[in-house]
């Protein structure tokens, strides 16, 4: 009696528990990586919660994948085993290498030539660059950012600088530099005036002088490199005259992940990074500094830089569809704006900016506008086919300049040869 | 009959749970690298074709092959010899009992105990010029600032040097347990006929710690070619392939470059290295190795 009582009450709550479920549930992974400290894997999470929350026919797995690099790794290596996630957050340069694995998908059929109008034509057009090929949408930008230069005023006040305002072109910068660059009684250098940090991916920071002196590094179908056009050598030549001529640079690779330390340390009066250390700046510096765009040449520029929001190939109708719309969600500006003030990433739209919360933010940390000012001037970040092995020839290449192993010429026409030998495969004309 | 055939019976269900595990884990991966490495790598619409020798031509002609080669011979050539010496000379000064030696002991082994990943970032901040722990100590004697990691030529000595750290504490617990079970007759006889702790050293300890040698030094070769972890954290192979090692590049050909069909060429070419260094290690010195 007691057996049947126990089976009668287990049957009627599992009968009920299904009865509860809605019947058109979709369920989603979604990875995500984190490039920057800071509270970003919770926003990213607290987001995810707030949306299946408000819609529970969807559920969505926010599954956080570690580095940039792991992450395109996890979801690569998943996909080819038939497990890809549905959506991922992975770098926009990765766009050529996932059409070529055939993983990703565009996002135009899942979205009404309105929305394609509002939505997907409402993001900055730098962000677009690194997210369209072929007339197509195959990624729509979320965690965005942009190289900035961040100033020492104190260091400036010392070597009788005006404080307030930064280099703005090449020439000035090469000034003002020699005037902060410091050296002890036996000639050895105390404070350097400049630091571009080149090691590990030096190409990002170098677009930062490529652009600027007029050059673009790729075109947009990804399969032509520019690499020993004149002005990408010159860019170099200026890149490598800062410690070898100049003298107010570091000599040899410069590390990125202490740069902010060296900066606190007034190793460095001036330091260019990414935008997305200014909260790390900002609660750490223990002096006044300013943020400004990168100095210019021919004109302003920078690249732009950070990750895109992919739709998979292999997941369902329903499941793409319930994609874009959870895409549509996190990138719209209320929840944009939350995610940019949490994590220093640039908001993509300039929607974001109108919101309450962003204006708040914007009243209280003028910086973070020097960054989307930038992206009127901004473009791609370097990316083609096969993109890791291209960038690795140049970065390699970049290298080799810097360590003065080769003149910036020769490097670049090596690396241009080599990029033309993988990308040649890439250019018939189907 | 039919009881020897139980036994092979019995025999073979022991043998088959690692001979599963080793087949399913080892010796096919091994084969299908092998088989992989003689075939194009699939690109979404572009299915994988044989190309016999292609990707072995393709690695003879690879200029960042030939460095990473070139590079891995040096580092094993230095961390090998230095993590044994540096492990022996510290099982010694540990051996005997003195005050504050388990002290010493645990000091040595912390190193092996540390996650690479973790302590080559604190290793980062020991090479950084001018504000680095190596550039502050050498600026108190005038020196001027290095770029340690940030230079070719003495990026791959720094890795070496971190290679060198964490292994020579793993090592000096095999040496310290070798040297514990020398019997203290042999020593107390020594002394009696007047060996000097040189003679001593030379003609009684050394070649009963030969067997332990032997084992540190094929530990000491494997991981010459299988610890890389730290190039991931410190330099990324750079700048310019100054550090990249035979491990790190097939790293990055298979998981970044996604070039899995030269990645297995690589992997069989490593193989290859290390099979020849195994196997001459136990023919040759096994000889050589046990005390008669």
């Amino acid at each position: 009696m007691m057996y049947s009582m126990k089976k009668l009450v287990t049957s009627t709550v599992l009968a009920a528990s299904l009865l509860s479920t809605p019947a058109v549930a979709v369920d989603l992974e979604f990875y995500f990586p984190v490039a920057v400290g800071g509270g970003a894997a919770d926003t990213i999470e607290a987001l995810t919660k707030k949306y299946v929350e408000m819609n529970p026919d969807v559920n969505i797995e926010a599954v956080y994948a570690g580095s940039y690099n792991d992450a395109s790794a996890k979801a690569i290596t998943a996909a080819r085993g038939g497990n890809a996630p549905q959506i991922s957050v992975l770098l926009s340069t990765e766009m050529f290498t996932l059409i070529d694995e055939d993983l990703i998908e565009p996002f135009d059929a899942y979205v009404t030539d309105a929305e394609k109008e509002t939505w997907i034509g409402g993001f900055y057009p730098s962000f677009m660059e690194n997210s369209q090929t072929g007339g197509k949408t195959w990624g729509i930008p979320f965690q965005r950012s942009t190289p900035v230069m961040y100033w020492n005023k104190e260091a400036f006040k010392e070597a009788g600088l005006d404080p307030e305002i930064a280099p703005a072109n090449w020439d000035e910068l090469v000034e003002m530099g020699k005037k902060l660059t410091k050296t002890d009684a036996s000639g050895n250098v105390t404070q350097w005036g400049l630091r571009i940090p080149t090691a590990g991916f030096p190409y990002w920071l170098f677009q930062g002088l490529s652009t600027p002196n007029g050059a673009i590094l790729a075109n947009a179908d990804g399969n032509k490199t520019t690499f020993d056009a004149p002005e990408v050598v010159e860019a170099l030549e200026y890149l490598v005259a800062l410690s070898a001529e100049h003298k107010i640079m570091q000599p040899g690779s410069i590390n990125w992940g202490a740069t902010p330390k060296a900066f606190f340390e007034k190793e460095a009066a001036i330091i260019w990074t990414t935008t997305g250390n200014l909260t790390n700046i900002r609660t750490n510096a223990p002096f006044d500094f300013g943020v400004a765009m990168l100095p210019e040449k021919k004109r302003r520029g920078a690249p732009t830089g950070g990750g895109n929001f992919y739709l998979f190939k292999n997941a369902s109708d329903e499941q793409k569809q319930a994609a874009v719309d959870f895409v549509k969600w996190i990138t719209a500006p209320e929840q944009a704006a939350v995610w940019s003030i949490a994590t220093g990433y640039v908001a993509p739209r300039p929607g974001a900016w109108e919101t309450d919360a962003m204006k708040a933010y914007v009243e209280e940390v003028p910086a973070a506008l020097v960054a989307r000012n930038q992206l009127e001037f901004a473009v791609a970040e370097l990316s083609t086919y096969e993109n890791k092995l291209v960038s690795k020839i140049f970065n390699d290449a970049l290298a080799s300049a810097i360590s003065g192993e080769k003149s910036a010429a020769d490097a670049m026409a090596e690396a241009q040869s080599k990029a033309d030998d993988v990308l040649k495969a890439y250019r018939s004309t189907n | 009959m039919g009881k020897l055939n139980q036994q092979w019976i019995y025999a073979w269900l022991l043998l088959l749970p690692a001979m599963v595990i080793l087949l399913g884990f080892t010796y096919l991966p091994a084969i299908e690298t092998f088989i992989d490495s003689f075939f194009s790598t699939a690109r979404g619409r572009r299915p994988s074709v044989f190309v016999g020798w292609e990707n072995y031509e393709r690695l003879i002609s690879d200029d960042v092959f030939k460095r990473v080669l070139w590079n891995n011979a040096i580092y094993a050539l230095v961390t090998i010899p230095a993590s044994i010496g540096l492990a022996l000379a510290m099982a010694l000064f540990v051996h005997s009992p003195r005050r504050g030696v388990g002290l010493l002991r645990m000091a040595y082994f912390t190193p092996t105990v540390l996650p690479l990943i973790a302590v080559a970032n604190i290793w980062i901040f020991f090479y950084l010029p001018t504000i680095g722990l190596i550039d502050q100590i050498r600026a108190l004697f005038g020196f001027s600032a290095q770029n340690w990691i940030g230079q070719p030529d003495t990026v791959l000595y720094t890795m070496i040097a971190v290679a060198v750290w964490k292994e020579a504490g793993f090592f000096m617990i095999f040496y310290l347990a070798a040297l514990q079970a020398i019997p203290q007759p042999l020593r107390e006889a020594a002394a009696i006929e007047g060996a000097s702790r040189w003679t001593f050293f030379k003609r009684v300890t050394l070649p009963l710690i030969m067997p332990t040698t032997l084992f540190v030094s094929v530990n000491a070769v494997i991981n010459a070619f299988r610890l890389v972890d730290h190039i991931f954290v410190m330099t990324q192979g750079g700048p310019n392939n100054a550090s990249n090692l035979l491990l790190y590049y097939i790293y990055d050909v298979a998981f970044a470059f996604w070039d899995t069909a030269y990645a297995s060429t690589l992997t069989v070419v490593m193989l290859i290295i290390l099979s020849v260094l195994a196997i001459g290690q136990f023919f040759f010195l096994d000889k050589k190795v046990h005390y008669k």
